[in-house]
């Protein structure tokens, strides 16, 4: 029995959810771009995330997780997925588990009753970050205007993730198809990322998705 | 710019993404209770700077936020390696003038 304090932490009480992007009026942009554009940004907002840590060398942990999931614990710089749950590998020791939002307590339920009595750590951190999807043929280039790292598919092909500098701070970058990239954001860095995106991706047109 | 290996990702990365944090392998004594004000002092506060090998603790905070230990040279900035904490590094400064001996050995025997 866990001594943790987990509890309910998405209001049902029909409280107003806002995500970080609220005031970039995301949502009275949609369908305002132009018509062909080279980028295509959707929020992903208000889903569940949860850090999960725990020894990656232990086998009752790997079985836990995917006894709980149904996914296998991810290597280094690799996401799994399965309809709208991902696991992801965070560090040696630490994976982001992201669920359709409301989902998220009972998940947090079912890993620690898989994982009872290991040394772990799950965390609900879904208010603290959210994901940005940019789909397109010309989010390839808007990436490679803003960060170091190398997004040619040699180099990262789908089903990658890497933590890296971007524009002037860090975030995540997953390959998720083809030509669809996320980019997981900290709350407090949503308003400039936003604003980042809307000017790199200003030559190639952007449009805004429900 | 250079390109560090992160042994946790498993692949080079740009130098952005790191951030130094000083000397490694300095243990913490274990009673630190029965430590000399000196003893902690040097612990604490007192660090190499060698012209040279130097082995360093460094941390990917922007890719998988770990430490793990380099052995750069502070002349020429060139990092020799790149290994995990709790294991030993390849290159030291013993290196060098054990070759030496062994060879003026050899050449003893020969």
């Amino acid at each position: 029995m866990t001594t943790a304090n987990v509890y309910q932490q998405r209001p049902d009480s029909g409280a107003k959810a806002e995500s970080s992007l609220h005031q970039a009026n995301l949502a009275g942009l949609i369908g305002k771009g132009r018509k062909n554009p080279g980028v295509t940004v959707r929020e992903k907002k208000l889903l569940g995330h949860l850090t999960l840590r725990g020894d990656a060398k232990d086998p009752a942990f790997a079985e836990g997780v995917h006894k709980a999931l149904g996914l296998e614990l991810p290597v280094a710089l690799s996401l799994v997925a399965k309809e709208d749950t991902s696991l992801q590998w965070m560090g040696p020791d630490e994976w982001l588990l992201i669920v359709p939002g409301g989902q998220e307590f009972a998940v947090e339920h079912a890993l620690r009753a898989a994982l009872a009595g290991l040394h772990i750590s799950v965390v609900n951190v879904s208010g603290g970050q959210q994901l940005l999807e940019l789909s397109g043929p010309k989010v390839r280039e808007v990436l490679m205007k803003s960060t170091s790292y190398d997004v040619h598919p040699d180099n990262f092909p789908v089903g990658k993730a890497v933590g890296t500098v971007f524009a002037k701070s860090q975030l995540v970058i997953r390959h998720t198809a083809e030509d669809t990239w996320e980019l997981l954001i900290r709350r407090s860095f949503s308003d400039y990322w936003c604003l980042w995106l809307q000017d790199a991706a200003a030559e190639y047109g952007l449009n805004v998705e429900a | 710019m250079l390109h560090i290996f992160c042994p946790h990702c498993g692949e080079l990365r740009s130098e952005e993404e790191f951030h130094a944090s000083g000397q490694a392998h300095i243990p913490r004594p274990l009673d630190p209770g029965a430590c000399t004000d000196a003893e902690w002092g040097d612990y604490m506060f007192f660090r190499d700077n060698p012209r040279g090998l130097h082995h360093e603790l460094w941390n990917h905070v922007a890719g998988c936020r770990q430490f793990f230990n380099a052995t750069r040279n502070t002349v020429t900035y060139e990092i020799l390696e790149t290994y995990l904490i709790g294991t030993q590094p390849q290159f030291t400064e013993q290196a060098a003038p054990l070759t030496t001996t062994a060879t003026r050995e050899q050449g003893e025997k020969v």
